[in-house]
């Protein structure tokens, strides 16, 4: 930082440190701003801010053992973290995973997603200024989080998943009490985008804004609702089928540039609502398609796989693709940890496109990225 | 006249008053545990890069010159306001329409004015988004 | 303020009898009280009206809002006050100390001292002046200088930016919000706030014409007129900094804005003053194009007939003495409708802040000056020709407003109905039931 700070001092325009203590931040995120006042020249995120080492804590402990952890990943979608670690885990020992622990993840999952875009598309028009959609979000995540209470015992961090299937089986009557929130939540989609997608001033403040073209969103790395918002076509659920998804109808929404052009921050939030809507779509099937079985498959007592093996495996997570990749030396601890973050690569997006941005379209911009902050760096 | 304004005085030492009252029984009760950190200007938790007394943006002050012409205009708009209404009720010596035509010039010269800012760019606030871009969609 | 003054000196002397020799005396504690409270009775109303909010602001959120202080959490602006003076003051070490303390002081005084020349009643008003409607505009604006010196003396950037950001704002707002008011000092020829809410009444032979029916209200004079208040209703969100134009201190962009290196009391000066400001332009609304106070069917006496005893207000055809106290129950109803329609105006301010997001600075300056500021004189000058065809007096004119009052009554009911959809597509009720 203090070379960054230096090195623009020179050129005597104003510098200016915009996060931690920031509302529109999310989380713990530092950018040093250098603005006239309102156009900005440069927005340089401090990406490694918030490291906690998780990679290097999943080389000290036992493959089972790191589970709780890859829920810090991303708080608000600890789930897919869990996953892509299982995943990856399991690639390693070459598991099978039984059907009804494969539709488990489904679920759990798809509610994580939910759970997470709530928080996503409501924190977009705060960051613009109206408080209450927020707040009507929360609310109903607040039953999402219910439900995942029920499933594991926990609202933030799961620790849901095992390595070879899931940890515990559906509570009686979760089934019944899911479909009847979906059923609560569909009609409220509609009342939302009612309240603040259709909104004039809100098209107005997303529409245009920041456009990423489907070129620069693969060159940059780009994943997730964010590539998807830039016209590229690409789900791993559909795509790369992993879990139960092969068995799932349901449509990837992709930005069309309703208000403005492909790729602009109305369309990373456009593709964020539609997707909350296929959520629900793959939930419904997921619950009411469940078969029977076993939670987890046959796992070896003490997980050692051979030195020298690795694997990579990837989820769909609510911020994009969520990679793990695992080096196994041939004892009970993996060699290297890593996880490939979809917070990450947005973020680094963010300086390229800051020049000529007004301070108010920074803070649109970071929203419709949806980063979360301990997920840029681990 | 004087009389009528001197209960605004009133009012205004009263609440000048109250303010400082507040303020200083505030001082009395409130506690004073200063210190380096919390005394330092707030720039979200990270000490302050610079100084907060740097160049800034000109639109502003521009905003401010467009201000003293236009509002300086309508204040002398309200005098006239005054003896067109009492050129319409035969109170004043002057017919309303020349009171009107007078007025329409006024106004007339002002939004050439008006006109000249707007082209010369003085109403432009930072970046034009969507000029220029092209809708462009790309296959994986 | 004397005629108060001199109203309540009759009562005590008659009541009380006091000798004539104590009257000055008499009247001078009197006038201080009544400047005291009028005072208390800005920051009370400022309280009353920040629990009205947050109420609103509550049901909007789908959450309760304060109801702990006091019955409904009334009096929970009380403990907030009490809690903010319990505070630490700090001031920054950077900052520029005497402006840094002289900046929150400006925007109480510009408030309360606009606070001071709106009418509640024919009566219940600190200072009419003569140049009423000018003057508020003019002290109002004290709270720029507030505002941008808070900024500048904070020596902080996000304090910076926002000072500088309201200066634009406020400044811009002001040239179309004075604008808009003009209209109704051409009806009126008088910029005295009383003389303009006065002259919103038709004949005051008949009762159907005479005092404050909405036929009456300036706002339905003309199509135009409707515009102008329009106008004057965003232009008067800008200069409080109420959403969609919250941006000095939009607080997911500046933080907190102007405000940001501010506690305790000097933060809550500026919370109460902001609280205000959305009062006064409530009530400015009411005054020019609502008409104040005015009862329907009540015609007031004139000045005139004022200064000569013996006046009357004549309502329904009943002649109700002014000096007297059944004058003085008029008072209090015509208080009551001053307050309720600008309880009304500052609903719609509330429900729009809860509602929209912010606009974008450039979207703020393009409003201004590209949309509202033509659009102000366009409306001004279509004004003038309507009075010149059409005289308040004349039938025709009173036709027009007639069916402007009853299409303003048609809007109302649209509004009132999408609510009740809104509130009710959401399977929520209403309490009571028969509200909506």
């Amino acid at each position: 930082m203090t070379s960054y700070t230096t090195e623009i001092i020179d050129d005597g325009k104003m510098l200016i440190n915009m996060g931690p203590q920031h509302p529109s931040t999310h989380g713990v995120i530092n950018f040093l701003v250098e603005t006239d006042g309102e156009v900005i020249d440069r927005a340089i995120p401090e990406i490694g801010y918030l490291h906690r080492g998780i990679e290097k804590i999943g080389e000290m402990v036992p493959y089972p053992g790191f589970m709780p952890y890859t829920d810090r990943v991303d708080y608000l979608a600890a789930m897919f973290a869990n996953e892509s670690y299982a995943m990856a885990v399991e690639k390693l020992l070459g598991l099978e995973l039984p059907r009804r622990a494969r539709y488990l993840r489904v679920i759990a999952c798809e509610l994580n997603r939910l759970a997470s875009h709530l928080v996503g598309t409501g924190c977009m028009p705060m960051d613009l200024g109206a408080f209450t959609p927020f707040t009507h979000w929360v609310r109903e995540r607040e039953t999402a989080n219910d439900l995942t209470e029920e499933l594991c015992g926990a609202r933030l961090t799961y620790n849901y998943l095992r390595i070879g299937g899931v940890s515990q089986d559906l509570p009686v009557g979760f089934d019944k009490r899911l479909l009847q929130y979906l059923d609560h939540i569909e009609p409220i989609i509609p009342e939302f985008n009612r309240l603040i997608t259709g909104n004039e001033i809100f098209v107005k403040r997303l529409a245009n804004v920041v456009p990423v073209t489907g070129e620069e969103a693969i060159a940059y790395g780009l994943v997730g609702p964010n590539l998807r918002a830039s016209g590229v076509d690409w789900d791993l659920r559909r795509d790369l089928p992993y879990s139960a998804y092969g068995e799932m109808d349901f449509e990837v929404p992709i930005g069309k540039g309703v208000r403005g052009v492909v790729g602009d921050c109305y369309d990373r939030f456009v593709v964020r609502i539609e997707e909350m809507t296929q959520s629900i779509r793959i939930l419904r099937q997921a619950v009411e398609g469940l078969p029977e079985g076993e939670l987890t498959c046959k796992v070896p007592k003490k997980i050692k796989p051979p030195a020298g093996t690795d694997a990579f495996a990837r989820t769909e997570s609510a911020r994009g693709e969520l990679g793990c990749y695992l080096l196994a030396d041939g004892t009970d601890k993996p060699a290297r940890v890593r996880f490939r973050t979809g917070s990450f690569a947005a973020m680094c997006i963010i300086e390229d496109k800051s020049p000529g941005l007004m301070i108010a379209d920074l803070v649109a911009f970071i929203a419709s990225i949806d980063v979360v902050a301990p997920e840029i760096d681990r | 006249m004087l009389q009528s304004h001197l209960p605004l005085f009133l009012v205004l030492v009263v609440a000048l008053g109250l303010g400082v009252f507040i303020l200083v029984v505030s001082s009395l009760v409130g506690p004073k545990r200063p210190s380096a950190v919390k005394a330092d200007a707030f720039e979200c938790g990270n000490p302050p890069s610079g100084y907060a007394r740097e160049r800034f943006g000109v639109k502003f002050y521009l905003v401010a010159i467009l201000f003293l012409v236009f509002d300086i205009e309508a204040v002398f708009i309200y005098p006239w306001a005054i003896v067109f209404s009492d050129s319409t009720r035969g109170a004043g010596t002057l017919s309303p329409l020349l009171v009107v035509v007078e007025m329409v010039v006024f106004v007339g010269i002002l939004m050439i004015g008006l006109a000249y800012a707007w082209r010369k760019g003085a109403l432009e606030w930072g970046p034009e988004h969507g000029k220029g871009l092209e809708t462009t969609t790309a296959g994986h | 303020m004397q005629d108060l003054v001199s109203f309540l000196n009759s009562q005590l002397q008659t009541v009380f009898g006091l000798s004539e020799t104590l009257f000055p005396y008499v009247a001078a504690a009197m006038v201080l009280a009544i400047a005291f409270g009028f005072t208390v009775f800005a920051a009370v109303y400022a309280g009353v009206f920040i629990f009205f909010e947050r109420r609103i602001a509550g049901r909007i959120m789908s959450r309760i809002g304060p109801n702990r202080v006091g019955p409904q959490g009334l009096l929970q602006f009380i403990a907030d006050a009490v809690k903010l003076i319990f505070k630490e003051d700090i001031i920054p070490t950077s900052a520029d100390r005497p402006l840094f303390k002289l900046a929150p002081y400006l925007m109480f005084i510009g408030v309360v001292a606009g606070f001071a020349v709106l009418p509640f009643s024919h009566r219940v008003i600190a200072a009419d002046l003569n140049v009423g409607l000018l003057y508020v505009l003019a002290i109002t604006s004290i709270t720029v200088v507030g505002v941008l010196m808070s900024g500048w003396a904070s020596n902080s950037k996000w304090a910076l930016f926002g000072g500088m950001r309201s200066a634009a704002q406020l400044v811009s707002y002001e040239i179309p919000s004075g604008l808009a008011l003009l209209p109704a000092v051409l009806l009126s020829g008088s910029l005295s706030t009383q003389e303009i809410i006065m002259a919103q009444a038709g004949s005051p032979e008949h009762a159907l014409t005479a005092g404050g029916w909405p036929w009456n209200w300036y706002i339905f004079h003309s199509p135009m007129m409707f515009v102008c208040f329009v106008i004057f209703f965003i232009a008067q969100l800008a200069e409080g900094a109420r959403l969609p134009f919250d941006l000095p201190e939009g607080e997911s962009e500046l933080v907190s804005g102007y405000n940001t290196e501010y506690s305790g009391f000097r933060f809550g000066a500026y919370f109460t003053a902001e609280f205000a400001n959305t009062w006064i332009a409530g009530a400015l609304c009411v005054i020019v194009f609502f008409g104040g106070w005015q009862i329907p069917g009540a015609a007031v006496p004139s000045a005139e007939a004022i200064a000569a005893s013996g006046a009357t207000w004549t309502w329904f055809g009943y002649s109700i003495e002014y000096a007297g106290w059944g004058a003085f129950w008029l008072e209090a109803l015509s208080f009551l409708f001053f307050i309720v329609k600008m309880a009304g105006v500052v609903f719609i301010i509330i429900q729009l802040r809860w509602t929209v997001p912010r606009v974008r600075i450039d979207q703020m300056m393009t409003i201004c000056w590209k949309y509202l500021l033509p659009l102000t004189f366009a409306c001004l000058f279509l004004i003038l020709g309507w009075m010149i065809v059409l005289p308040w007096e004349s039938t025709a004119a009173l036709v027009v407003r007639i069916v402007m009052a009853l299409a303003g009554a048609v809007l109302l009911a649209l509004y009132a109905w999408r609510v009740r959809y809104n509130i009710h597509s959401a399977g929520d009720k209403v309490y009571p039931h028969w509200i909506i």
